[in-house]
């Protein structure tokens, strides 16, 4: 068969394609600003070494972490409507779903990242009077952050790619927009296969950032 | 809202009750999940072996099929599978979709995996494979009976994970569809609208898979340990 991409324009770009990549993208940040922040608590309970605060954190991330994406996606697009009493659009309940879902992974690795942390330096901080509070915010907190920032950005890379799964509710995102277009234009194949070559493009892009940005961070340290 | 677990019992119109189906549906994710696992380990551990030879050809192979199948999303491997590669090679048009899933899931893990069996090999000490080539070993030979046998214990926890996440990952394939456990879900959730007990059960079922491959990885990790090294109590 031959391929055509005759019909392509910047018309068919910015009318179907774009939406979804507006929408994906967006998706991703809220999910990683949300997540990470989520994450940061539920890792912070983890650590805290108080039952009441370890067993539902521990709870939480081994039971996102054991259920496929895609059926957490479904159960939110079922739940959400029955606890708040009216239905949600897709687009919304993915926004949620992934921000609650990629709590759990974010947490893991910010666990990972404070553990990684010599605990001498939080006794030293309650040695000279701070408070556990303090302790986390001046002292482990940002180097935690930076150890783990490369692994932060490979999950968000993997969340982006992980944003086509909204396909399961119908959500429009990126590839939602490819299958659009070549539905319209009557060529999916040359569609599927461009949108192949995109997320692949964006996503080997920001890995080649990050593996860069882990080289820097490495000769500083 | 009340339970209705009676819904499992209920014909699907077919002549069966929707518990065999799910249960047929919980052997197809299995049975995606085994298949595409053998495709997974066999190619992974070919491109991540590849990408440790000193043969530079062989690590640009390795490192391409890598960041290739690493950054396409699985649902988008999917349909390139199932409707790209057909529609340019013709005579791929008459094979079953379950076998484009199989690839597509297979190659997917397969480039993680190619990634721990790098890293497992990289984690051995450089003397080993100096002192394989120096006892006059080939190349392949020290591969065979020096670094491989070690390598592979090493990474036998991040291939459980993987081998967990292929279960996972097996999901996906409702989007061409294939009867497994999310297709069975969004069907039978469709058709008898008791969306939660189907769910809770499918999510069961993919509890009860992980965990029972995770015991399985356990199991083996215990067969193969070598006496003394890599965490063993012995």
């Amino acid at each position: 068969m031959n391929l055509t991409f005759a019909f392509l324009d910047w018309n068919v770009v910015s009318s179907f394609i774009l939406k979804g990549f507006i929408f994906s993208v967006q998706l991703t940040l809220f999910a990683m600003v949300g997540g990470i922040a989520l994450g940061t608590a539920i890792a912070l309970m983890r650590l805290s070494g108080k039952k009441w605060l370890v067993l539902p954190a521990a709870f939480y991330v081994n039971t996102l972490r054991s259920i496929p994406l895609v059926m957490v996606i479904l159960w939110f697009f079922l739940l959400i409507p029955l606890l708040i009493g009216r239905p949600l659009g897709a687009e919304l309940s993915a926004i949620i779903t992934f921000t609650v879902f990629e709590a759990a992974y974010y947490s893991e690795i910010m666990r990972a990242g404070i553990q990684s942390v010599p605990h001498g330096q939080v006794s030293a901080g309650y040695a000279v009077g701070m408070t556990y509070a303090q302790c986390m915010k001046l002292i482990v907190l940002p180097q935690a952050f930076r150890n783990m920032l490369p692994v932060l950005l490979t999950q968000t890379i993997i969340l982006f790619q992980d944003t086509s799964l909204v396909y399961a509710v119908g959500a429009y995102d990126l590839l939602k927009g490819f299958e659009v277009a070549g539905k319209n234009f009557n060529r999916p194949v040359e569609m599927y296969l461009l949108a192949a070559i995109t997320y692949f493009v964006i996503c080997f892009s920001l890995s080649m950032l990050v593996r860069q940005l882990q080289k820097r961070i490495a000769i500083i340290r | 809202m009340s339970w209705d677990w009676q819904v499992f019992f209920q014909d699907t119109g077919g002549g069966q009750t929707y518990f065999r189906w799910m249960m047929s549906a919980w052997g197809w994710t299995l049975l995606v999940s085994a298949c595409s696992l053998v495709v997974a380990l066999t190619v992974g551990s070919l491109m991540g072996i590849l990408r440790t030879t000193p043969v530079k050809a062989f690590v640009w192979i390795g490192n391409a099929w890598t960041e290739l199948f690493r950054n396409v999303p699985l649902l988008v491997q999917i349909f390139l599978w199932y409707h790209v590669i057909p529609s340019i090679w013709k005579t791929l048009q008459g094979v079953p979709d379950f076998v484009a899933v199989v690839i597509a899931l297979g190659f997917f893990t397969s480039a993680r995996i190619a990634e721990q069996v790098k890293a497992g090999i990289q984690a051995l000490p450089k003397g080993q494979r100096y002192a394989g080539l120096a006892m006059g070993l080939t190349l392949p030979q020290t591969y065979r009976y020096v670094i491989l046998p070690m390598a592979f214990r090493i990474v036998i926890p991040p291939l459980t994970s993987e081998s967990m996440n292929i279960i996972k990952n097996s999901s996906v394939a409702f989007a061409v569809s294939i009867s497994e456990l999310t297709f069975f879900a969004m069907q039978a959730q469709e058709e008898t609208s008791r969306g939660v007990e189907i769910y809770l059960a499918v999510t069961g079922l993919y509890f009860v898979s992980a965990f029972a491959v995770n015991r399985v990885a356990a199991f083996i990790e215990k067969r193969v340990q070598v006496p003394g090294i890599l965490g063993s109590k012995r």
